[in-house]
């Protein structure tokens, strides 16, 4: 058994976090959460959280870094806003989902071969190739990187998806490739 | 009326039969739906999961587009599309240091953006009250003994409500109101549907869609009702995988909102993809 050290000293803490993410375009109102949990409350996946997201803001706020970083609550939501339009204080904490998994994925400190950061990866990387977003090479990829197995359980429902012409083998792209690479290219600069 | 068309990825593939039934549900109402040229990909969520200021940028270039064509609406069916291409708008508008990254980006490739796009679902269109008296004129065949559990999603009123209650919206229940069906009441109406977790974490994603699929049965509905792509796909396609998992013995038909309106208008079954379900039909049809 591995024994670790359970609580934090306070100067282990990063105080810098939170200003920083108050500083990010939709992070402003983090600091006026009053802790009620409407977000937790109304969140259909916080049941599933390894941290709901109520409690993710006093950790943000009590300057636990890495810990809300690698957290699998920020890659678990949905996008679905429930939270956003609940919260009293306006702090638009899907938002402030989205600022934590670009950190996360930029201090490279996502949970490796977690499906859902994976998907994102490879959805990025093709739509910033081709343009567009062709379903079934995605699926391809992202079960190959994390569940091959998995192919045998989808076979029935591509079968069906065939057979109704929902399927494009095609990969899909668009004419103007150059335009939009010197758009995303100059976004780097 | 003429209005710019951003179909979207989805629509493209799995989601056929929603731009099939929507194009030609739209002309009846003489609204024409012209696709702008060589858009992109609207990077969905999850791009903006991996950089946020590409994410716009991607949207951007879509905007630009649909303004170059001088109408100020850009239709665009899906949710996830709607959401994005709104968020970018706004977040170019809000933040000067978001505008100003965007606006050099379009110009390095010879574009600009000059902030007077309107993105508007298909829903949108349909909600005052002279285009619902439209639609019932239309009406040949009312949907008598149709029972329909009306599923909006989350993002088409979240979190910009812009034409109806995030909570508890109701354009598409008048909508089927007016075409004579019977419009299920529920509190589930934007209850999320997972999203792309049944792609990724199956068991949360099947769970989201099981919860929805057994309110639609408990409340005796016959079919339910959707407004975007994904939500379509996860609560038809995964119907007998979640039968599976959950011991349950669903069989509930999910059309899109425009493929119920054609079936009232009595428009062909190929002008509206009904030949695309995966769960048959057959009840449904013979009750109306």
């Amino acid at each position: 058994m591995e024994i670790n050290k359970r609580i934090k000293y306070e100067k282990e803490l990063d105080d810098s976090f939170w200003r920083w993410i108050v500083s990010t375009p939709g992070g402003e109102n983090v600091e006026q959460c009053i802790q009620c949990g409407m977000c937790s409350g109304s969140c259909p996946l916080s049941i599933y959280m390894d941290y709901t997201p109520r409690r993710l803001i006093a950790m943000i706020k009590a300057g636990f870094k890495d810990e809300v970083l690698k957290s699998f609550t920020i890659w678990l939501c949905s996008s679905c806003y429930t939270c956003t339009i609940q919260c009293p204080m306006n702090i638009k904490v899907t938002d402030l989902m989205y600022i934590l998994k670009q950190k996360a994925i930029e201090n490279k400190k996502y949970p490796k071969r977690f499906p859902i950061s994976v998907l994102s990866k490879e959805f990025f990387n093709m739509v910033s190739k081709k343009g567009r977003n062709t379903e079934i090479n995605l699926v391809f990829k992202l079960l190959l990187k994390t569940n091959p197995l998995k192919f045998f359980g989808m076979a029935s429902l591509g079968l069906k998806l065939i057979k109704t012409g929902r399927m494009n083998f095609k990969s899909d792209a668009i004419k103007n490739i150059k335009q939009l690479k010197t758009i995303l290219n100059s976004i780097e600069e | 009326m003429e209005y710019n068309y951003y179909p979207g990825c989805s629509v493209k593939g799995t989601g056929k039969h929603y731009e099939e039934s929507l194009i030609n549900t739209l002309k009846e109402l003489n609204i024409e739906l012209n696709e702008i040229e060589d858009w992109n990909c609207c990077g969905a969520t999850t791009y903006m999961s991996i950089n946020e200021l590409k994410a716009f940028a991607l949207a951007a270039r879509n905007l630009s587009l649909a303004e170059k064509n001088n109408k100020s609406d850009l239709i665009t069916p899906c949710s996830a599309c709607y959401l994005v291409l709104k968020k970018a708008d706004d977040y170019i508008k809000k933040y000067d240091q978001i505008g100003k990254k965007i606006l050099d980006a379009l110009k390095s490739a010879g574009m600009e953006y000059n902030g007077k796009v309107k993105v508007k679902h298909p829903l949108e269109l349909l909600t005052n009250d002279s285009m619902i008296e439209d639609i019932k004129k239309r009406v040949k065949k009312p949907l008598n003994g149709w029972k329909v559990f009306c599923y909006y999603g989350c993002q088409i009123v979240r979190p910009y409500p812009d034409f109806d209650d995030p909570r508890y919206p109701m354009s598409l229940d008048n909508i089927m109101n007016a075409l004579g069906a019977e419009v299920v009441d529920h509190p589930f109406k934007t209850r999320c549907c997972g999203g792309s977790l049944t792609g990724t974490i199956e068991d949360v994603g099947l769970r989201l869609n099981y919860i929805l699929l057994y309110e639609a049965q408990v409340r005796g509905a016959n079919c339910v009702t959707t407004v975007c792509p994904l939500c379509q796909f996860n609560l038809e396609c995964y119907q007998s995988k979640i039968n599976k998992q959950y011991k349950s013995s669903f069989s509930i038909p999910v059309l899109y909102f425009s493929q119920i309106m054609g079936i009232a208008f009595g428009l062909p079954r190929e002008k509206l993809g009904l030949n695309r379900s995966i769960i048959s039909l057959k009840t449904l049809l013979e009750v109306a």
